[in-house]
């Protein structure tokens, strides 16, 4: 996750603020029921407020020690409440402020080539609005002119501009984001009430969001833990009473606190929250809180070859003269035959001609040079200089015109093209006067890292297939070079949702990127269909995200957080019951002291007193909740291994660390409670 | 000392390496493939089933499955307690043993039907060689039959790929009972009546003592039901003292082929796992995560009773005893070669433990399915944790089978833990409870793991009694009986749907990113969710009752 979107300190005061807030209001029944865990820790604390209060009317029982009791209880569940509120507190404040700016947004309409300004609200799909520096971009659409520096942190949080210009895969831009220099002229693709932004805010604000059904399965897991508890608690006073101990409300409500699973109960909502919300950090968009989690299941990955495996074009990588042409008189050639050609593979030819024989880019008066532009029917492009008529083409073409002049191609060359095709690369053949002097080597520049990445993925157990138009040769080549699994070779969108279904039928999950309308069923039918924000509309339904910088590499980052937040999710839960081993060992000798005097041998923490045993307890579970805030938002380490290696390590780390913490924790807590004179 | 550890270490390795091929034969029994016993015992098998009409061909979803188990049993049980009630008006009487009453023949058929063979009557004394044979041997076998029948059925679900039917439970019982039960039971009476153990129809022997006093000497048909009280781990005893009675456990070669008998279904019983599942390796992660936990447990007991000979048997030893307490608890038979009562408090503490889990090779058929559970438990919390939501052998574990399995992890602890605080609440409500109750001889600690052990043998379908407790009292015989009902069907039907819903999932193939339910980091896990869940649940009631005598003889 290397292009790792910057995002918004969690605590800077324009979340942490409000969250604060939110914090209180959130202790409504009402709204805490909806988490049944954190729910009976309300009702505990009340409980225990109850008996507090009336130990201070009536003056017994220990006063002193029930109220620290529920002042912790009352900060566990503000610290829960906090935890959820800051993570829908980064997306509201961006929902807040972006709302604030749409509302005030005014726009410059073209229409008849008179400019007229107009609300915002007012824009339809299809209108073009005039955008200079300084303005919001009144709604999502596509530049048709002009390149801009774009400020888009009201939407991502990435405080550094990016650029956006017509044409090419960076022609979109977002309604609500703010054109820092230049101009731009916008075409309109949405209404207002469907753009980026209004679901955007739908997603985050959205009062009940949905739980996920791997969030509903663990809320199963933390209920029957949590009945668990309750049942060991409850039947405490009996046993208690037998062995002629009595137990106090407060110490038995401590308890069940502690036992309970609150650290993730507290953390489960942040952590879904935090999953969406870093997506929208890496600009995607994701439909629901389940498409997340299946980014997490992806078995196979569908990756267009052109821009995720390959760099856009193709590249001049060599000069193949025929025999009696020195490379030096080919590369000439080449390159005088590419000047005034301006494809990227064109360019490329100058640029390998300088670099290998220091050829420069020359100049000549327009009477003496003619260029030939290429041509559908000739096949060919080239130059008329000073009686030379040099001319690059396929080979095919260049054959035509080598055997029209009663020439033959001689068998090196022939050979070198055979080669070249076979490599995976595309013979361009130059010719001068009608007498081929070699072959350039065009070259798919396969990315650098891409072959590490997928092998990452490998050790994953993610499959990667790699769909190109290319013939069968050039695909199978490419496929080799760059480390994919497989590939499909003259691929139509048909062929991609065989692919799909064929892999869905043994039982894999697919994720695929696509952006044409004809891509829209197999988007629809992928498990994780990602659809480019520059394509169309259908694209854009069908999948269940949207990607708004167009790069379909994002799909491996896509599945890297669907695999993060499920990773968090199980790394908090097994901290949350490792946790419960130090607090046993801490209350039970507590409570039970007085009628069996020789438990203290399993006080193996040698806490204070009684009371200092329990009130750390319960510190250290309110406690741990506002430490753990940070990883919950931020998601646990993520490294691309085999699931027995990652494994390995979460159970270490979160397993072991789970039982071993909470004896310092507590230890260090009792310490200082005994310093302070508090117990 | 060195010799009773070396017998130890001989019992252990000796029940491991014959539980592999007989697990083999369980798999090719129940998967219908030929095996060499056909000859014999297919006709028989035919036979039962015809007499039965039952449609050997006709499938059933785990609906209708556990419909038939629980009907079957429901019969069972109003016939068995028919018997009973009348079997001093029955034949085969000699010694014109009376009517057993109501409270009592409750507890004693709910004890019987679930398997538990908890008995608050003594054996030689409260039935007749007709109700022994009719209603405990028969059950024996029935019942065993029935655990293994559920355990299969659940080990096709997890097998199947979008599959409904998960077997037939007459078809499935019935081979149990006729092809595995049956043929072991045999050889195995035959040596129990090699080293002295009787088996006859006529009545007690009298015999004049040699200070010429005269003395009634109990016997019966007691080699054939020691046979199958130990291999269909039941544990119920022919007599009151168990297999700690010279008749029916007369020497250590008898001992040594009982613990055999104790241990080697139950584990055979993983192997057959693996055959079902096509996964050897998963058989030999979930048979090592059983020995992680019950090797610790034998070496604790075995360490805490050298030297303490109270209650034991001075022809077994102390080794000996304490392997028998360990394995007899783990594995939900209850048979007994020596007095629980007088463990060591925390040699004591092994036998609950064992019973707390109740899935350390467990009883016949139920201790695969109560494993399950646990690792249905550790596939959920360890498959997020490597990024996936959570699948077992390439299947979904989605909010409908944690439900499942919640609902099956749940109600031990609850049936253990309020029955415990209910008979606390009693004594301890009650004015002087030792003379009103007549529970307790020592309250106390002690006192308090009498109560807790009882409850936990109850809902452990174990059967194994702390002894001490005044337990054939109206309170304890409604109690545990209720107790060892709930106890053995929730935990049977729960995960029976559990499969069902599993078997109608299509199963992804498993790659490089997938948790494999087959790998030793796996196995640790599952191991470590045992151990905690299990000290989450248990702590408190150990450090009440075991941990505090403890402490508290140590000083």
């Amino acid at each position: 996750m290397a292009e790792r979107a910057q995002s918004v300190s969690i605590w800077s005061a324009g979340i942490v603020r409000p969250a604060m807030i939110a914090s209180l209001t959130k202790l409504d029944p009402r709204q805490q029921i909806r988490n049944p865990v954190m729910f009976i820790v309300e009702a505990g604390s009340a409980l225990t407020t109850a008996v507090f209060v009336q130990e201070l009317i009536s003056g017994t029982g220990r006063p002193a020690f029930t109220g620290q009791i529920v002042f912790w209880l009352w900060f566990t569940l503000i610290f829960a409440n906090l935890a959820e509120a800051m993570a829908e507190g980064r997306g509201k404040a961006q929902a807040a402020s972006l709302r604030r700016t749409k509302s005030d947004a005014m726009a410059f309409r073209i229409r008849d080539d008179q400019t007229e300004t107009v609300p915002a609200a007012a824009l339809r799909a299809g209108d073009m609005v005039r955008v200079e520096a300084g303005q919001v971009i009144p709604g999502d659409g596509e530049i048709i002119e002009g390149v801009a520096s774009v400020d888009e942190s009201a939407i991502t949080g990435e405080s550094a501009p990016v650029i956006r210009e017509s044409g090419g895969d960076r022609s979109a831009v977002t309604g609500g984001t703010r054109v820092l220099s230049d101009w731009i002229v916008v075409r309109i693709t949405t209404n207002p009430g469907e753009t980026f932004l209004d679901r955007m805010i739908a997603l985050v604000e959205g009062a009940e969001r949905q739980k996920t059904p791997n969030e509903i399965a663990l809320n199963i897991l933390l209920a029957v833990l949590t009945l668990i508890f309750l049942l060991v608690v409850a039947t405490l006073p009996p046993l208690a009473a037998y062995a002629g101990a009595s137990l106090s409300i407060a110490v038995l409500i401590s308890l069940l606190v502690c036992l309970m699973p609150t650290t993730i109960g507290a953390l489960i909502s942040s952590i879904g929250i935090a999953g969406m919300d870093r997506l929208v950090q890496y600009n995607v968009l994701a439909m629901s809180g389940r498409a997340v989690e299946a980014a997490g299941d992806v078995d196979t990955l569908l990756l267009d070859k052109t821009g995720t495996i390959t760099l856009g074009n193709r590249h001049a990588a060599e000069f193949v003269p025929v025999a009696g042409v020195t490379r030096a008189t080919l590369a000439d050639a080449a390159q005088l035959a590419s000047l005034a050609d301006e494809t990227p593979e064109g360019r490329s030819i100058t640029v390998l001609a300088k670099e290998q024989f220091n050829i420069r880019t020359r100049t000549f008066a327009s009477n003496e040079v003619t260029f030939v532009p290429f041509s559908a029917s000739t096949r060919m492009s080239g130059v008329d200089l000073a009686g030379r008529r040099i001319r690059k083409g396929s080979f095919d073409a260049i054959k035509r015109l080598v055997e029209s002049g009663g020439g033959m191609l001689s068998a090196d060359l022939v050979a070198s093209v055979e080669r070249m095709a076979r490599d995976g690369g595309t013979p361009l053949v130059v010719a001068e006067n009608g007498r081929p002097l070699g072959v350039v080597h065009l070259k798919d520049i396969v990315k650098g890292g891409t072959r590490e990445r997928f092998a990452h993925l490998r050790a994953m157990g993610i499959k990667t297939v790699m769909i190109t138009g290319d013939n069968p040769l050039t695909a199978a080549a490419i496929a080799a070079e760059a480390g994919v699994d497989d590939y499909i070779a003259q691929a139509t969108p048909e062929d991609k949702l065989k692919l799909i279904r064929d892999e869905q039928a043994a039982g894999r999950m697919v994720a695929m990127t696509g952006d044409g309308t004809n891509d829209a069923p197999a988007l629809a039918q992928a498990d994780v269909g990602v659809a480019m924000n520059t394509g169309t509309i259908a694209a854009k339904e069908a999948g269940n995200m949207i990607d708004l910088d167009s790069n379909p590499t994002k799909l491996i980052e896509i599945v890297a957080i669907g695999k993060q937040l499920l990773m968090t999710r199980g790394a908090l839960t097994t901290f949350s019951i490792a946790n419960d081993v130090a607090k046993y060992f801490a209350i039970i000798p507590a409570m039970f002291i007085v009628a069996f005097p020789q438990l203290r041998a399993l006080n193996v923490m040698g806490l204070a007193t009684p009371e200092s045993a329990i009130l750390s307890a319960v510190i250290f579970n309110a406690v741990i909740i506002i430490a753990l805030i940070p990883l919950a938002l931020r998601g646990v380490a993520y490294r691309p291994l085999g699931a027995a290696a990652i494994l390995r390590r979460n159970l270490l780390v979160y397993g072991a660390g789970g039982v071993i913490v909470p004896f310092a924790g507590i230890k260090i807590i009792d310490v200082a409670l005994v310093a302070l004179g508090l117990a | 000392m060195a010799l009773e550890l070396i017998a130890v270490t001989v019992t252990i390795a000796f029940s491991i390496a014959t539980s592999i091929p007989l697990g083999a034969y369980m798999f090719r029994v129940f998967s219908g493939a030929r095996t060499i016993a056909d000859p014999v015992l297919v006709p028989l098998e035919r036979l039962v089933l015809r007499v039965c009409g039952v449609d050997a061909g006709a499938q059933q979803d785990w609906r209708s499955y556990a419909v038939s188990l629980l009907a079957s049993n429901a019969v069972m049980w109003v016939a068995t307690f028919a018997i009973v009630s009348a079997q001093h008006v029955l034949p085969i009487n000699p010694d014109g043993i009376a009517a057993m009453e109501p409270a009592l023949a409750f507890n004693t058929i709910s004890s019987f039907v679930t398997n538990t063979n908890l008995q608050h009557y003594s054996g030689e004394s409260g039935l007749s060689y007709f109700s022994q044979m009719f209603v405990i041997v028969f059950l024996q076998f029935v019942t065993a039959a029935t655990g293994m029948a559920a355990c299969v059925a659940a080990m096709r679900g997890l097998a199947g790929q979008r599959l409904a039917a998960l077997g037939n439970f007459y078809v499935d019982a019935t081979r149990a009972a006729v092809r595995i039960l049956l043929p072991l039971s045999v050889p195995l009476a035959i040596v129990l009546m090699s080293q002295g153990t009787p088996m006859t129809f006529e009545g007690a022997a009298r015999a004049a003592t040699v200070e010429g006093a005269s003395q009634t000497i109990a016997r019966g048909v007691v080699a054939g039901e020691v046979a199958i009280k130990q291999l269909g781990s039941n544990g119920g005893g022919y007599f009151g003292p168990n297999s700690a009675h010279p008749f029916e456990n007369p020497t250590p070669i008898s001992n040594f082929a009982e613990l055999w008998a104790i241990a080697v279904i139950p584990m055979a019983m993983v192997w057959t796992l693996g055959h079902f599942t096509r996964r050897r390796r998963l058989a030999l992660v979930v048979f090592a995560v059983m020995l992680a936990l019950y090797l610790p447990m034998v070496g604790v007991a075995i360490a805490q009773e050298t030297g303490s000979m109270e209650g034991k048997e001075v022809r077994f030893g102390t080794a000996s005893s304490a392997l028998w307490a360990v394995t007899t608890t783990v594995t939900s038979n209850g048979s007994v070669n020596a007095m629980h009562d007088s463990l060591t408090p925390i040699g004591g503490l092994m036998p609950m433990i064992g019973m707390w889990l109740n899935n350390i090779f467990g009883g016949v058929g139920v201790g695969v399915i109560n494993m399950l559970i646990f690792i249905i438990v550790a596939v959920f919390v360890a498959g997020m944790m490597i990024g996936r939501t959570p699948e077992f052998l390439g299947k979904k574990v989605e909010a409908r089978e944690m439900k499942l399995a919640s609902l099956a992890m749940l109600w031990h602890p609850l049936a253990i833990l309020t029955g415990t605080a209910v008979a606390c609440s009693v004594w301890a409500s009650t004015g002087d409870p030792a003379t009103a109750l007549g529970w307790l001889k020592n309250p106390g600690p002690h006192g308090f793991s009498e109560m807790l052990y009882e409850f936990t043998s109850s809902a452990a379908n174990n059967g194994s009694g702390f002894e001490g407790l005044g337990d054939n009292t109206p309170f304890w015989n409604v109690s545990t009986g209720l107790v060892m009902m709930l106890s053995r069907y929730i935990p049977i039907i729960a995960p029976l749907a559990l499969a069902g819903a599993l078997a109608a999932k299509p199963s992804a193939p498993e790659t490089a990113g997938s948790l494999r339910a087959d790998s030793a980091v796996f196995g640790f896990t599952v191991w470590a969710v045992i151990v905690i869940l299990g000290l989450l649940m248990f702590m408190p009631v150990a450090v009440l009752g075991p941990i505090a005598e403890s402490l508290a003889v140590r000083g």
